[in-house]
């Protein structure tokens, strides 16, 4: 579904990612881990657009998108979410979402109708309220949430743009047990409908969730396989998994 | 609604009210008030709900005033052509100025907007054949069905304009536009990341601005019958920013409120001496901008969303 083909980018001297390939398939959970300053960060902002690489190609559903912009991307179905909340922070949690489902539904170069009078709008983005568990908050000021449900918005307006693949940056952040545990049961519900690439340093999260693991480590992508054998990998290990999975 | 509809009466019954009180200077004086609430209210579009910070809006008022007055001097004098064709040709000049600087962002975006606008004002203080630096007198206002060069007359189409550019603004913002380009002030990568194209519809409301500007500009010139190219200098982009952020930055009212507290604390200033001022300091009304320049400090201090935002709290506590 998503084929990066030698991706690089760098900062200046820093090389942030260095010729990275990847593939996520269609329908799997794909997590991206490795540890801070690894790139996978830099590597989501190359897959959504909002950075631009320097080589090498990235492929959607086998269409060569390296150039396209991002909300061009968006519209042909790969949307992100952040690792630092970026969400419509003065608008409603309600408006928050409309405004993603407004974005592509049809132009809004519409100068003059009101937008109140498109119910439509509002329904799919109360269905989407729904799946991310913030009924009760819908009319709260996004800015008013608690942490974890800002969060849950955060993925909410990734969700809102019907992506066919999503591209969530450690949705999990900052999460108390409970919240994380939400999370994930949100992304087990998502995963029937869309491709998940999964950037997470939650491990217990990452290992429930995954079909298959990817570890970056210093820019470039080290190892991809099936969670038991990401586990196993002596290289992922020394590089990465090690104290955590022996503790 | 109500306090519009009273408002509109107001504005309605003034010129008579004046005319019968034989002070037809400051049905003249409204007129000009409105036409800068007009050119304040195209830029708190941009400013105030875009969130760009454009210091060169005069370059569109100044656009329009020109050609307005330069089709007048040509001897067309209908202004069914001369305001249109100021609308034009100024939204023109903004699609092009914009859809260079807003390539840029924060200070650069400041800076290449106040660039142009000056480039704009040298290029008319050399139009010899337009007055230059003289500016051009013009001999008559354009009419519009009727003579517009009564004061009562004139008074009236500026307001239906001042009217109808409120009502626009009014119901831009509730369109799906106007939730995109609020959505873009607030944050715009991310409204980038839901898949909007923010460029253009960045662009699209620097152009609607400048349009407005421009007829602004082209109804300036004919209040006064005059047009110089001070009109484009970075001195009137930042009156006109004053007056954004005196009436309340991204508010409705905004722009009517700041153009009127300003342009009528000027006159307060320099037409009614203070004796007591006036004998420790005899040359205070030569500097009107210092009291100007007090009020703003208030306001940024005390009242950070403008005159419009502190009516706008009051209303709020009193319910």
């Amino acid at each position: 579904m998503l084929r990066l083909e030698g991706i690089g980018k760098h900062f200046g001297g820093v090389v942030a990612t260095d010729r990275v390939s990847l593939e996520v398939r269609q329908g799997e959970v794909h997590a991206l881990i490795g540890p801070n300053g690894a790139g996978k960060t830099t590597l989501v902002g190359l897959i959504s657009g909002a950075l631009a690489a320097d080589g090498g190609g990235i492929f959607f559903e086998e269409k060569n998108i390296t150039g396209m912009k991002q909300h061009d991307r968006v519209r042909s179905g790969l949307a992100r979410s952040y690792q630092i909340t970026s969400i419509f922070r003065k608008f409603s949690v309600l408006d928050n979402l409309a405004l993603a489902v407004q974005a592509r539904s049809g132009s809004s170069f519409s100068f003059w109708r009101p937008l109140e009078k498109e119910t439509a709008l509002f329904e799919e983005a109360s269905s989407i309220l729904g799946e991310i568990g913030l009924q009760e908050k819908k009319n709260h000021v996004a800015a008013t949430l608690a942490h974890g449900e800002q969060r849950a918005l955060e993925v909410g307006l990734a969700l809102a743009t019907q992506p066919k693949l999503v591209l969530l940056d450690e949705p999990m952040a900052g999460m108390g047990p409970e919240e994380s545990r939400r999370m994930i049961e949100l992304i087990e519900r998502i995963r029937a409908g869309v491709t998940v690439l999964l950037v997470e340093h939650d491990m217990d999260a990452v290992f429930r969730l995954a079909d298959r693991i990817s570890v970056m480590v210093d820019g470039r992508v080290i190892a991809t396989d099936s969670p038991e054998k990401i586990r196993a990998n002596p290289e992922v290990r020394k590089a990465y998994l090690g104290d955590e999975l022996a503790a | 609604m109500k306090r519009n509809i009273f408002l509109l009466l107001v504005s309605v019954l003034f010129p008579l009210v004046m005319l019968a009180a034989d002070q037809l200077f400051y049905v003249s004086f409204a007129s000009r008030v409105m036409i800068y609430a007009i050119a304040a209210t195209s830029l708190n579009l941009v400013l105030g709900y875009g969130g760009m910070i454009s210091f060169g809006h005069a370059a569109f008022v100044g656009t329009g005033a020109y050609v307005g007055s330069i089709l007048v001097a040509e001897g067309v004098t209908s202004a069914f052509i001369g305001w249109p064709a100021a609308i034009a040709v100024s939204a023109l000049a903004a699609w092009i100025i914009g859809a260079l600087s807003l390539r840029t962002r924060g200070v650069y975006f400041i800076m290449i907007t106040l660039a142009f606008a000056q480039m704009m004002f040298y290029l008319v203080n050399s139009m010899k054949a337009y007055g230059g630096d003289e500016g051009l007198t013009l001999r008559q206002r354009p009419s519009l069905i009727v003579d517009l060069g009564g004061e009562v007359a004139f008074y009236y189409v500026v307001l239906a304009i001042l009217a109808s550019t409120i009502f626009f603004l009014y119901r831009l913002m509730r369109s799906r536009f106007g939730r995109v380009v609020i959505a873009i002030r607030e944050n715009e990568a991310r409204a980038e990341a839901v898949g909007f194209p923010v460029f253009r519809y960045k662009l699209a409301c620097f152009v609607i601005a400048g349009a407005v500007a421009g007829l602004a500009g082209a109804l300036l010139a004919s209040h006064g019958k005059y047009v110089n190219p001070n009109v484009l200098h970075w001195v009137q982009s930042g009156t006109l920013m004053i007056m954004v952020i005196l009436g309340g930055v991204g508010r409705l009212w905004g722009g009517v409120l700041g153009a009127a507290m300003l342009l009528g604390l000027e006159h307060l200033i320099s037409d009614y001496p203070i004796a007591w001022l006036a004998s420790i300091a005899p040359n205070y009304q030569q500097h009107a901008n210092l009291g100007v320049g007090l009020v703003m400090l208030a306001i940024v201090l005390f009242a950070p969303q403008g005159v419009a935002g502190l009516l706008a709290r009051r209303k709020h506590a009193q319910a």
